[in-house]
């Protein structure tokens, strides 16, 4: 698809390379000024550029870009999807393609819930004006109105006469067209896609083993590498004698490496390359290496945790302030205050880190790699390799699970420089070990909360104070502590709730280890605090948690709709019997709304269970409803685990969790039963799917468990013993 | 004998089946995730029973009958694969090679397990996208469908 990049302004245009003739026709990308300085279309507003999203060929073959990674949250379906609407062919019709990073289809990452949000009507459009232009061309070619043809499936027909002709025929001379100014798009009630739960294509692959995963990748002349690291953050290497390794049979050579997180961290590592994996890995284990921990290996988890506590007397930032908190909490007689901790936690995609790299001369470099996204790598690769992105064609293959991970490509900079060293392509594989102990994390979050009650139990003062590392700083290179991070207050000052007086704050708390975004990012942590914190204002006013909840939205608001809907769909009013209790939480954030509650029992040795969990999610418009059930069930499973399970802890300087035996998931036998309700009112208002259904998880969970036992859980993962 | 094809490779004894069948024989379908049997990413069958291949030696592979994802049906329509599609199981995919490897050995002992029997020969893989609700209706489903096919069969 190199050619793409050399577009002419012409709506369609011929290339070479592919079987036959091909036409490309462009469409609006989103405001990306690299791409729109490139391409000014005539016939098209200013900012808009040529983007080939659909490729005709005169075989009849049609593909369609897709320029989000798959990583299970469904683009290989959804975006796709949105153009074949429009364009009236069905995806079993076509081939989908994932872009590589060219600059004509503007930045290509997934992540924040964003893939169909923010492409839903430029796809669309793409999709009709494609049609459009080849309904025109048959009334042309056939010299009657347009108006008396239609597409369907593949082809335009001739309404009156029922003769028809495949869009394989039309497409040169619907190339020499102008793109309608303003495509007209299907009616929402002719919709054969969108809205509807179609099969995923990407499924058929991976029932039959076949999908290809970046671990999956082989090229011509590859050869293998495993890379010891230090887990304990900031050491030096000292000195490493791999005599041993070079004994055993299979390994090639040993090269130091560098792995580069955000451009700024530098961590050394020994890479054993051999002629295949375990001989790598073999290799590796021989090695004999002396690292400096300058210090670093003290560090350990209960002491930073103290330290963050320390952190919460000092004021911080002010992030929100509306009303007068300090004089509504001193003038009222029901005051409560609370403390919540969230831990680290890893994201432990099921696909280990993994890249495919091969250095060739001129410094030209090759990537294959399961990645959110492409243009990700080429910066990254970039920046960190003082590299011209030109110099950088990058393949994206099946994501084996993202979560925020695959946003950072320090494993494709670090293949990179390995495949330099060896002269070769080389294909990385991290252990289980490596992608549990080597981060980035979750950080962990800690909010102090106050709150305060009017007489008749309404809510007239609140305050979330968030005491965390920051996700921006620990990312960018200047360190820039002058101003908040708005990404560690996210959504703590945006939930609907009608409360007159409040002032949220945020403290920087300084942190040596790589964190990054996790699947629904800070919200993932603070829907905890602020969500179970209502809940104990609740208590404290003697009302029904969901009751005392809906007494503060007034107004109407998505929030209201989803709270009232969850209300009827839950049984929320149906009392459970003795031991069982139900627990609610909803948290609204930039990726859109969810909420839930979570049913759990008590067990006859003291432990709990969680039963079932009802979800409503607010979107506006589905695409595919059983993906967006899916999502939130995935969400769901992922936010139970970070909520009940191990957790990142530190000691010694380096993670004590190493593998799955003591960083453990929820496993089949552990999951409740899910059912899921969507509010799709419809219109262009669109929000996300992937992450919405995991921050009311754990607030959920721990309201439920107050309900049945009586504990407030302010820490996670949750310890009943300690509660 | 991997899949009905008998392979000869060269390799160290110790070396996991995992890395032979995925390196040296080329069936890629069969995935690494832990290397301590701890997650079944890596589940294929020996002899009709479900096995760690990461942490399985080759050599004790030798002489059995090895089938892995790409060996349990020629055109994808083994009732536990049309089940997960029907019911849309995997998200990401990649522990569904081992997850669909642990149900079909469930199935072929136990055809029509309930939720208890399907948590048991399951409990061992792990899918981190969270798919557990489906995978357990999809061997509900494919237990129905393979009755169905014994049916037509007579």
């Amino acid at each position: 698809m190199q050619t793409t990049e050399n577009i002419n302004r012409r709506n369609f245009l011929k290339i070479t390379g592919l079987s036959g003739t091909a036409f490309i026709l462009g469409l609006y990308a989103s405001g990306n000024d690299s791409v729109a300085s490139v391409v000014n279309m005539s016939g098209l507003e200013e900012s808009v550029a040529l983007t080939p999203y659909i490729i005709i060929e005169k075989s009849g073959q049609i593909t369609i870009m897709n320029p989000r990674p798959e990583m299970g949250q469904g683009t290989y379906q959804s975006l796709p999807g949105i153009i074949a609407e429009e364009l009236e062919v069905s995806l079993d019709q076509v081939t989908i393609k994932q872009t590589s990073g060219e600059k004509i289809f503007g930045r290509q990452s997934a992540g924040g819930s964003s893939s169909v949000r923010t492409n839903y009507t430029l796809l669309r459009k793409t999709g009709a004006s494609a049609r459009e232009m080849l309904i025109r061309s048959a009334s042309e070619t056939w010299k009657i109105p347009m108006d008396e043809c239609y597409a369907e499936n593949g082809k335009v027909f001739h309404r009156p006469t029922g003769k028809n002709i495949p869009y394989a025929s039309l497409a040169e001379a619907a190339s020499k067209l102008e793109a309608p100014k303003e495509p007209v798009l299907k009616d929402p009630k002719d919709f054969k896609i969108i809205g509807k739960s179609t099969p995923r294509p990407d499924i058929l692959l991976k029932v039959a083993g076949k999908a290809v995963f970046g671990i999956d990748v082989e090229v011509a002349g590859m050869v293998y590498a495993s890379v010891e690291r230090c887990p304990v953050f900031g050491s030096k290497l000292v000195s490493y004698d791999d005599s041993e390794t070079k004994k055993i049979k299979g390994v090639q050579q040993v090269v130091k490496a560098e792995r580069i997180v955000f451009g700024k961290n530098h961590y050394e590592g020994i890479a054993v390359i051999a002629d295949n994996y375990w001989a790598a890995l073999q290799g590796r284990k021989a090695l004999k290496v002396e690292w400096d921990h300058q210090g670093f290996d003290k560090f350990n988890s209960n002491q930073y945790e103290q330290s963050l506590r320390e952190l919460a007397k000092s004021d911080g930032f002010v992030v929100h302030n509306s009303g007068d908190f300090d004089k509504a909490f001193a003038e009222s007689t029901a005051t409560l205050e609370a403390f919540y901790e969230s831990p680290m936690v890893s994201h432990s995609t099921m696909e280990p880190m993994n890249c495919v790299a091969h250095w060739q001369a001129g410094d030209m470099i090759e990537i294959w790699a399961s990645s959110q996204g492409p243009s990700l790598i080429k910066d990254e690769l970039s920046r960190s390799l003082n590299v011209p992105q030109d110099n950088i064609k990058v393949n994206i293959m099946f994501n084996g699970g993202g979560f925020g991970r695959r946003l950072q490509s320090d494993f494709a900079s670090e293949a990179a420089l390995i495949s330099k060293a060896a002269g070769k392509p080389v294909k990385v594989i991290w252990t289980r070990e490596d992608d549990t102990q080597l981060g980035p994390f979750r950080p962990m979050t800690f909010s102090a909360m106050k709150g305060a009650l009017t007489a008749d139990g309404k809510a007239i003062a609140f305050q979330h104070k968030v005491i965390s590392p920051s996700l921006s700083v620990n990312r960018t290179a200047n360190d820039d502590k002058s101003k908040p991070d708005n990404l560690m207050v996210e959504g703590i000052n945006d939930q609907k709730y009608e409360i007159p007086n409040m002032r949220n704050h945020y403290v920087f708390a300084d942190f040596h280890i790589p964190v990054s975004a996790w699947r629904s990012v800070t919200s993932s942590t603070l829907a905890f605090a602020h969500e179970c914190f209502i809940d104990e204002m609740a208590v404290k006013a003697k009302k029904d948690p969901l009751v005392f909840r809906l007494e503060m939205l007034n107004k109407e608001s998505d929030t209201k709709k989803v709270l009232t809907k969850l209300r009827e769909v839950s049984g929320w009013d149906k009392p459970l019997p003795k031991g069982r209790g139900r627990g609610v939480a909803q948290y609204e954030f930039f990726a859109g709304l969810c909420a839930h509650v979570v049913e759990v029992s008590r067990q006859a040795n003291g432990s709990i269970k969680v039963d079932k969990v009802f979800a409503v999610i607010d979107l506006g418009t589905v695409v595919n409803p059983d993906n967006t059930k899916a999502q939130v069930e995935g969400g769901i499973v992922m936010g139970l685990v970070a909520a009940i399970k191990d957790g990142i802890r530190f000691e010694n300087g380096k993670s004590i969790q190493t593998n799955f035996h003591n960083n453990r998931m929820l496993r089949i036998d552990e999951m409740p039963q899910i059912e899921v309700h969507i509010i799709a009112d419809g219109g262009n208002t669109i929000k996300g799917v992937g992450e919405p259904g995991l921050p009311p998880l754990a607030p959920a969970l721990c309201n439920a468990i107050f309900a049945a036992t009586g504990k407030r859980i302010r820490r996670l993962p949750v310890d009943l013993a300690k509660a | 004998m991997i899949n009905d094809h008998a392979f000869t490779v060269d390799v160290e004894p110790q070396m996991p089946l995992l890395w032979v069948i995925r390196d040296f024989v080329g069936l890629k379908g069969t995935k690494f995730g832990c290397g301590i049997s701890q997650c079944g990413a890596c589940t294929v069958h020996l002899d009709g029973n479900p096995i760690r291949s990461c942490s399985f030696p080759v050599s004790s592979a030798t002489g059995h009958k090895i089938t892995t994802i790409e060996g349990i049906s020629a055109a994808m329509d083994h009732p536990v694969q049309k089940a997960w599609i029907e019911l849309q199981v995997p998200q990401c995919g990649y522990c569904h090679s081992g997850q669909i490897m642990s149900a079909v050995a469930l199935l072929k002992k136990n055809p029509k397990p309930g939720d208890a029997a399907i948590d048991t020969a399951m409990r061992n893989n792990i899918c981190r996208c969270g798919t557990y609700q489906r995978i357990r209706k999809a061997i509900h489903r494919a237990s129905e469908l393979m009755t169905t096919e014994t049916k037509k069969a007579f």
